[in-house]
């Protein structure tokens, strides 16, 4: 039935159609691409972590250091064992008769140093990226006043914010590394990646400073606060939720990036743990194993087969693991802050 | 003749007169200082400035203490810019500045060097036309200013916070729930709120910009109440929009319009019968 409101087409609704289909089919491309990506993560890196009979969880890829695996014919009988179990097998049977020796760098063992690199070099930097960010945030929105070189300032941070993160590792190399002589070392590599995530996290503080209303501020000062009394009572406390949620993006990129850890902090193999040291100050002074590093080495730098294959999706799996599960700290910590500290 | 005469004896009586007015100011001025007491703010032929633009045109006013001032006039004349210079709030304006003329509280240039602002606004406390508790217990938010004092007595803080939220007269609304958070009271116990923790510093002067702008009519009333009882104790100054308001509950009345002062007087005068046109106009609702 015709009548004054019946739907008709028009060339309007046409192209409304169409553009709709178009940002919905991107919208599922993106969707299927990341479940791709993640799925296949998860089967084949999930294949290594875990097994089919208790504990369900394959200790030895968690919580040993990586070995060299042999792969033997020992009387016939096909063998795969690390560097250790090996060592004790040809010691028990000096008779047997090997054929087909063939070993393969990194395969055996598992990646305990990689994740325990990578969880304190998180911590490190995350610790000197927040405090050197939230100071300097908290001078650009409460102290600086506008002018032309607090503008240059910014602009510096905001370019620093585009640099790549490869140009920084070659920073850290030169400053820290050979400069000031730590070598490469944690040290060298807190800081190095935290100078990579430092604009973000003075940018998105000092947003959050901002975002705290100003009634806070006079409230505070006319009741005769100082300003330094202001701001940690009464301004900081209520900006730290929005910190910390730039404070999770940059985890993941700390804990991602490759390229500043290469020259600064990162050790291809090392066979101490990082608390097997003599006196503290070796424990700054040390290079560590991380995961990004190692899922890099074992995917490019030896020769490839279905044995690398194994340590390569587990050390993925077990990386996306240890990123949200430092990433889900921080947000549950913001949750209990936003909590406590609510307006 | 006789019209010399006459000049000479109207001339000789302006002399006594004036020789009458001359002995019998000295006495007269001191009356007039005995029911006039000393102002307790002074504002001195007052220019203030944003960067370039002048906001405050030669303000010259006095503030009697214990008394409630009110500030009207149409929006954007300047009223809580001078309000705001009283406690040197407007020191947060990167471009602010008193270009002339003096600030005295209890004769005391208040924009000179030697002046801690921080004393200065532990003496002048002031209520935000925005109500602005902070996101703390009702409790915290009364201590705060003691707090940042370094006062942390237990019992000091108990009797300071029951006498205050009295002062506000907000003490049996909320005296179950001390330690819940500011922000869930109403709007009115929330600007109250912020009286008793202006009040809770003890204070010489409260300023008040607007403290009912957002408030109902019944939560307004309260807080005009609470005005009127509070100036036994303390002098407040009050910025209003609102003519019955500045009618109800000052003594004082200035009238200010685009940045100048045009009349100050006696509350009842200045709405009965104002000596300025535009004060008539603005109070009779011609415009603002
Ligand atoms: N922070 C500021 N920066 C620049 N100009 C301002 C600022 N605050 C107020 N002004 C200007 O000063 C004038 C007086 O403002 P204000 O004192 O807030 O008026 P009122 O309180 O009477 O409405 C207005 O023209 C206003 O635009
Ligand atoms: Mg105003």
């Amino acid at each position: 039935m015709e009548h004054a409101f019946s739907n008709r087409p028009t060339k309007a609704k046409t192209t409304q159609n169409i553009a709709f289909w178009i940002m919905r089919s991107m919208t599922y491309t993106i969707v299927i691409l990341a479940t791709l990506i993640f799925g296949t993560i998860f089967i084949k890196g999930g294949s290594t972590v875990f097994q089919t009979s208790f504990p369900f969880v394959n200790t030895t890829f968690l919580f040993s250091k990586p070995e060299t695996l042999h792969v033997v014919t020992s009387d016939g009988n096909k063998l795969q064992m690390g560097d250790k179990e090996w060592r004790a097998y040809s010691e028990k049977n000096p008779e047997a008769v090997i054929e087909d020796h063939k070993t393969y760098v990194y395969s055996a063992g598992g990646i305990f140093p990689c994740i325990v690199g990578t969880v304190l070099l998180v911590l490190g930097s995350m610790t000197i990226a927040l405090t050197l960010g939230v100071m300097s945030a908290i001078y650009l929105s409460e102290y600086s006043k506008h002018g032309l070189f607090i503008e240059w300032v910014r602009i510096s941070i905001a370019n620093l914010a585009g640099v790549p993160s490869i140009v920084f590792g070659l920073f850290g190399y030169g400053i820290f590394v050979i400069f000031f002589g730590w070598n490469v070392s944690l040290l060298s590599g807190w800081f190095t990646l935290a100078f990579m995530v430092l604009p973000v996290i003075i940018t998105s503080s000092e947003e959050a400073m901002r975002a705290v209303p100003k009634g806070f501020r006079e409230g505070s000062l006319a009741l005769g606060a100082t300003k330094w009394q202001t701001i940690t009572g009464n301004v900081l406390p209520y900006a730290i939720p929005g910190i910390l949620t730039s404070s999770v993006l940059s985890i993941s990129r700390v804990a991602g990036e490759t390229a500043p850890i290469m020259f600064t902090a990162a050790y291809v193999v090392r066979d101490e743990l990082p608390w097997e040291v003599s006196k503290l100050s070796d424990f700054f002074l040390q290079g560590v194993q991380a995961l990004p590093y190692h899922i890099y080495v074992v995917s490019s730098k030896i020769p490839q087969n279905e044995y690398t294959a194994r340590v390569q999706w587990g050390g993925a799996f077990v990386f996306l693991v240890v990123v949200l599960a430092i990433a889900m700290t921080s947000v549950v910590m913001r949750s209990k802050m936003r909590q406590k500290y609510r307006w | 003749m006789s019209t010399t005469l006459e000049k000479s004896a109207n001339q000789k009586k302006k002399e006594e007169a004036m020789s009458i007015n001359s002995l019998i100011n000295p006495s007269m001025e001191s009356m007039m200082t005995e029911t006039k007491p000393k102002p307790i703010i002074e504002i001195d032929n007052v220019d203030f400035y944003y960067g370039a633009t002048k906001a405050l045109h030669g303000i010259t006013l006095n503030i009697e203490p214990k008394k409630v001032t009110a500030f009207i006039g149409p929006s954007g004349c300047g009223k809580s810019t001078l309000l705001r210079c009283i406690n040197r709030m407007n020191d947060l304006v990167d471009i602010a500045r008193v270009g002339a003329g003096q600030f005295r509280i209890s004769g005391v240039d208040i924009y000179h060097p030697s002046v801690d602002v921080i004393e200065l606004r532990k003496r002048v406390g002031m209520v935000f036309q925005k109500s602005n508790p902070f996101p703390k217990s009702i409790y915290e938010n009364i201590v705060y200013g003691l707090r940042i004092q370094g006062i942390n007595d237990k019992k000091r803080l108990d009797e300071v916070v029951e006498k205050s939220l009295r002062g506000a007269a907000l003490w049996d609304e909320v005296k179950d729930r001390l330690h819940d958070s500011a922000l869930g009271l109403s709007g009115g116990q929330m600007q109250r709120i912020c009286i008793a923790r202006a009040i809770a510093v003890d204070p010489e002067i409260i300023l008040m910009d607007e403290p009912c702008s957002a408030l109902d009519p019944i939560a307004t009333a309260k807080v005009e109440e609470l005005i009127h009882e509070l100036k036994t104790k303390f002098t407040i100054v009050i910025v209003t929009h609102n003519m019955q308001q500045a009618g109800r509950c000052s003594d004082t009345t200035a009238f200010f319009y685009l940045g100048k002062l045009i009349e100050i007087g006696n509350t009842e005068k200045i709405f009965t019968n104002p000596t300025q046109q535009q004060t008539e106009d603005y109070i009779t609702g011609r415009f603002g």
